[in-house]
């Protein structure tokens, strides 16, 4: 697909400076994660149709296979509701399963395994079995794949009890949250951005984890919170950068993991901005978007300066061809159009915009 | 109309199996048999006191095939069944008090009272975990067999499931990965010809369901479910294969359940199916009918019989009165273990 190579290509990132570490890309850091996982642990094993093909989970697990054997690293069936569940009851025997899929959407196949089986049991018999187990997918934008191969699901998982959601935005948060998602003893799904996987970044040697249910400030400013995971926290800081051109002070917190929710961050940044946009690469009905605006409402509202503003995915499916896809996906601009109508929202009590 | 006949050799189908089989083993299948029967019936027999609170799925009719099954596995092998526990969990070795306070909704229910009737486990006997969606456990005693086949177990894993199972996707899938890993599991399919109040022939085309399983490149046998002894052999055999790495096999057991599919009492008289066809599987009753073969085989009397019924009932008045004066839950309990450490 070469304008959607060409789209990933064109995507400008800061680079890294090698004075402060080792470089590795987005995808390296992953593959070194699993390594590592291997290495460490020899409950841990990944499977995931296509983990030992030549294109490998986009070069994620590569050489693997040949690393660990075929045995704990293996091509799948096309059977996604049965190999969730053959996932989680390996967990609930003593594995650690990672099962990896190129697109969320068919994760969506085994939402009957994920989401009424891997995260009751532990609650359902009264936590004599742990499920730790990890579901991994990369959303894709830009690829004119449509409304069955680009869907952000994060927001129908959110409100499910008993998994962890995880987002991360840089190559050292990559590493570091997978190796925590996988030694967790819960359900996990880790979601990734194919648009961060041509970005670089400092990646500490070894093992380390980044803890879940955690954020991290990316950027201090005072005038207004952008917020968000995933590539969202791209686009946030280019965001802020527009921003600050106009004199306005982005903070950005990227959460890291959706759920749990870091709600001290969330609600400490508004104590200070009084100015929340909340940012998704999913729909902002129901999803993140949402859960952080019904957050504000409910515990920041004497923070609030603004309403609340969302920049996600209209309600509307992904389209396939190019030019509707990129009126479809928000960008940095619009990004920073919300949260200059928050910061102007004194000056104009009519309503942003 | 009688749809669903019995097929069978009836008593005379024992004969084969018992051959060589130590009285005491033989004793010890028709008393797990007839104790369950006993449990399911003071349960129906209380339901309707409403203490216990929980939907229940009897398997009165259907004792032979857990009894059978149960009787092929050791300590260590894992168990997963569906929404109709009460006759795996037990045959098993599952803790009767634990059930009944689960029954009861009570803290010290085998689940804490988050499971109810249709997630009982014991893990302790390796009543490993059931699921109360149609095939939801096929693929987690699949991953379970995985798991023991990576980790070099000596352990088998049998999964009960039923008639209307092998048309979830879900259980074709299953039988697909089992069979091409090799892995150390048995499907073992109950067809007991109705889904609730469908029958097997609104839901399928006429075929046999081992003869589908067989497709999945697997040993696939049909036997008499009401004969425990069949279920033990079978079982047996494919707990043998398993050991011996050859891979899953599949188990179709013809079977009826006496009762409705779920609740108390039989539901034939709604019409879905014909009170006739029911009286024609009490007939065969799978205790009564191993019961007389041991009478006629001279292993047992009308005063063993009398002994036996009397320990019995003792045990599930103990039980029922444990039950019902376990504590209930609290708020606190409710927030515990919606996440592991």
């Amino acid at each position: 697909m070469p304008w959607d190579e060409g789209l990933v290509a064109s995507l400008v990132y800061d680079r890294p400076d090698p004075s402060e570490g080792r470089i590795l890309s987005y995808v390296q850091a992953i593959n070194e994660a699993l390594v590592l996982a291997l290495e460490h642990d020899p409950s841990v094993f990944v499977m995931g149709q296509g983990v030992d093909d030549p294109s490998a989970m986009f070069g994620t697990t590569r050489g693997l296979q040949q690393r660990f054997g075929p045995a704990r690293v293996f091509d799948t069936p096309l059977s996604e509701e049965s190999m969730m569940g053959v996932a989680a009851g390996a967990a609930m025997n003593g594995m650690r399963p990672v099962y990896m899929h190129n697109r969320p959407d068919f994760v969506l196949l085994a939402a009957n395994q994920l989401i009424t089986h891997a995260s009751k049991v532990h609650f359902m018999d009264n936590g004599q079995t742990t499920v730790p187990m990890v579901v991994w997918a990369a959303i894709g934008r830009g690829w004119g794949s449509g409304a069955q191969h680009s869907q952000s699901i994060q927001g129908i998982l959110l409100g499910v009890p008993g998994l962890k959601i995880v987002m991360p935005s840089t190559p050292h948060d990559a590493k570091g949250l997978l190796l925590s998602a996988i030694l967790d003893n819960n359900p996990v799904c880790v979601f990734e951005h194919r648009w961060l996987m041509r970005k670089d970044g400092i990646v500490p040697e070894g093992f380390y984890r980044v803890p879940l249910g955690r954020g991290i400030c990316r950027r201090t400013g005072r005038d207004v919170t952008i917020v968000g995971a995933s590539h969202a926290i791209e686009l946030g800081m280019q965001a802020a950068l527009l921003l600050a051109a106009e004199g306005i002070e982005a903070e950005v917190i990227d959460l890291r993991t959706i759920k749990p929710l870091d709600e001290g961050i969330i609600l400490e940044s508004l104590k200070k901005t009084g100015r929340i946009v909340a940012v998704d690469t999913a729909w902002m009905k129901g999803g993140v978007c949402a859960e952080i605006g019904c957050l504000a409402a409910e515990k920041g509202y004497a923070d609030l300066k603004a309403p609340v503003a969302r920049v996600g995915l209209p309600d509307i499916p992904a389209p396939a061809g190019y030019t509707l896809e990129q009126i479809y996906y928000p960008d940095a601009a619009r990004i920073a159009s919300a949260a200059r109508a928050l910061v102007r929202w004194d000056a104009a009590p009519a309503g942003p915009g | 109309m009688i749809r669903y006949h019995y097929t069978g050799d009836g008593i005379g189908g024992f004969g084969r199996f018992a051959a060589g089989q130590p009285p005491a083993f033989l004793l010890g299948l028709h008393r797990s048999m007839l104790r369950i029967r006993r449990i399911e019936e003071e349960i129906e027999r209380r339901y309707h006191e409403d203490q216990m609170k929980t939907p229940i799925h009897l398997v009165i009719g259907q004792e032979a095939t857990s009894v059978g099954c149960c009787a092929a596995l050791g300590d260590t092998d894992l168990l997963y069944s569906s929404h109709r526990t009460h006759g795996t969990y037990l045959a098993k070795g599952g803790d009767l008090k634990a059930m009944l306070c689960e029954l009861h909704c009570r803290a010290n229910g085998c689940a804490g009272s988050r499971g109810g009737s249709m997630h009982l486990i014991d893990k302790g006997v390796g009543l490993a975990g059931t699921s109360a969606v149609v095939g939801g456990a096929v693929p987690i005693a699949t991953g379970a067999a995985l798991a023991a086949w990576m980790k070099q177990e000596d352990r088998v894993i049998v999964v009960f499931l039923g008639d209307a199972t092998t048309e979830e996707g879900v259980t074709s899938e299953s039988l697909n990965f089992a069979a091409l890993k090799r892995l150390p599991i048995v499907f073992f399919c109950e067809n007991n010809f109705y889904s609730v109040q469908s029958p097997l022939e609104t839901r399928q085309p006429p075929r046999e369901l081992h003869k589908w399983a067989a497709a999945h490149e697997m040993p696939a046998v049909l036997i008499d479910g009401v004969n425990v002894l069949a279920a033990f052999e079978a079982t047996r055999t494919a707990v043998a294969r398993a050991k011996a790495g050859e891979g899953p096999s599949f188990i179709e057991a013809r079977v009826y359940r006496f009762r409705a599919h779920a609740g108390a009492g039989d539901d034939s008289r709604t019409g879905y199916r014909d009170e006739a066809e029911r009286q024609q599987w009490e007939r065969v009753c799978p205790v009564r009918l191993f019961e007389a073969y041991l009478v006629e085989a001279g292993l047992l009397n009308a005063t063993a019989i009398d002994a036996l019924e009397h320990e019995i009932a003792e045990e599930i008045a103990d039980a029922f009165a444990y039950a019902l004066e376990s504590p209930n839950p609290t708020e606190a309990d409710l927030y515990r273990h919606v996440y592991a450490e």
